[in-house]
C-alpha cells in the first residue's frame, strides 16, 4: 500500500493505492489519526480508487479515523470505491456510517 | 462426502507480508475453478481474515511460526443434490483459540475490530474449528454454483 498526501485549502486528500490489510493498515490508521488529532484538519478525503483489496483491519482503520474526526468536529470522506471495496464495506454493514462520494469534485465541494 | 482432489498446498510463515501472496494465488485458483468475481473476492477475503486471526490470536503476532494451507476440490451434498465445492483447510500450531472468543461483535456497534469472523462466516458455506494433536484446524467450504457435468 502507498499513501500520497495532497493539500487543497484546508482539506487533506490521501491518494491510497495497493492493498489495505494486516500488514499495511497500521500505516493508514497512523496517517488518519495524525490529521485529525494532531493537525486538526477540518476535512480529510480518502481517494480509494487505486485500492485493490481491503480486509477487516482496513475497515477498522477507517472506523477509527471516523471516530477521531467526530471527536474533533472534522469531516471524513471516502471516494472512488471500486466493487471489491464496496462489497467489503457492505459486508461490514458499516457502509452507511461513512460519507461516501463518487469523485473528488464532490468530495471537496464546499 | 468424497475426500476430493488436492489442488494446492502451501506452507508459509505467520508473516503479514505473506498475506498478499496467498490472496493472489487463491484468487487465481478460485477463478480457475469457475467461481464468479464476487465469489472469488469472498473466498479470498475469508482466507485472508482466517490467516489474520491465526497470526494475531494463535501466534500472538510472532511472524516466524508455520501455517499450512491445503485447497481441495470436493463433492458434497448441498440442498438435496451433489455439488462441487472448494475446501480450504488451515492449520497452525499456536495457542488454542476458543471459537467463542472469536465471536466478533454486534454489527450495530460501531467500533474498530471484531469483523474478521463475521466476514468469514458471511463469505463461506461451511466454517468449522477444531483442535487436533496440538494443532488448530479451520475448515472452510465454498459451494461452486455452476452447472454440474452431465446435468
Amino acid at each position: 500500500m502507498q499513501i500520497a498526501a495532497r493539500h487543497l485549502d484546508k482539506i487533506t486528500i490521501f491518494d491510497i493505492s495497493g492493498d489495505i490489510d494486516l500488514a499495511t493498515s497500521p500505516i493508514l490508521r497512523k496517517a488518519l489519526l495524525r490529521e485529525f488529532r494532531e493537525l486538526k484538519v477540518p476535512r480529510v478525503v480518502l481517494n480509494l480508487g487505486a485500492v485493490r483489496y481491503m480486509d477487516s483491519s482496513g475497515v477498522a482503520s477507517l472506523v477509527e479515523g471516523l471516530k477521531a474526526s467526530r471527536d474533533v468536529g472534522s469531516r471524513f470522506i471516502l471516494f472512488g470505491l471500486n466493487r471489491t471495496i464496496r462489497e467489503v464495506l457492505q459486508l461490514s454493514k458499516l457502509v452507511k456510517i461513512f460519507e461516501i462520494y463518487e469523485n473528488e469534485e464532490q468530495s471537496v465541494a464546499p | 462426502m468424497s475426500r476430493g482432489s488436492l489442488l494446492l498446498r502451501m506452507e508459509l510463515r505467520s508473516n503479514p507480508e505473506m498475506l498478499c501472496v496467498v490472496r493472489n494465488a487463491l484468487g487465481q485458483l478460485a477463478a480457475t475453478l469457475g467461481f464468479s468475481e464476487t465469489e472469488c473476492n469472498a473466498v479470498v477475503l475469508a482466507v485472508d481474515e482466517a490467516l489474520t486471526n491465526i497470526i494475531r490470536h494463535a501466534y500472538l503476532g510472532d511472524v516466524e511460526r508455520p501455517i499450512e494451507a491445503s485447497f481441495r476440490r470436493i463433492h458434497v451434498p448441498w440442498e438435496g443434490q451433489g455439488r462441487d465445492a472448494l475446501e480450504i483447510v488451515l492449520e497452525d500450531q499456536g495457542v488454542t483459540v476458543n471459537a467463542k472468543n472469536l465471536c466478533g461483535r454486534a454489527l450495530e456497534d460501531v467500533r474498530p475490530g471484531g469483523l474478521g469472523l463475521h466476514f468469514i462466516r458471511e463469505s463461506m458455506n461451511t466454517v468449522e474449528f477444531s483442535r487436533r494433536k496440538g494443532r488448530n484446524q479451520l475448515r472452510l467450504v465454498k459451494i461452486l454454483h455452476v452447472p454440474q457435468k452431465g446435468s
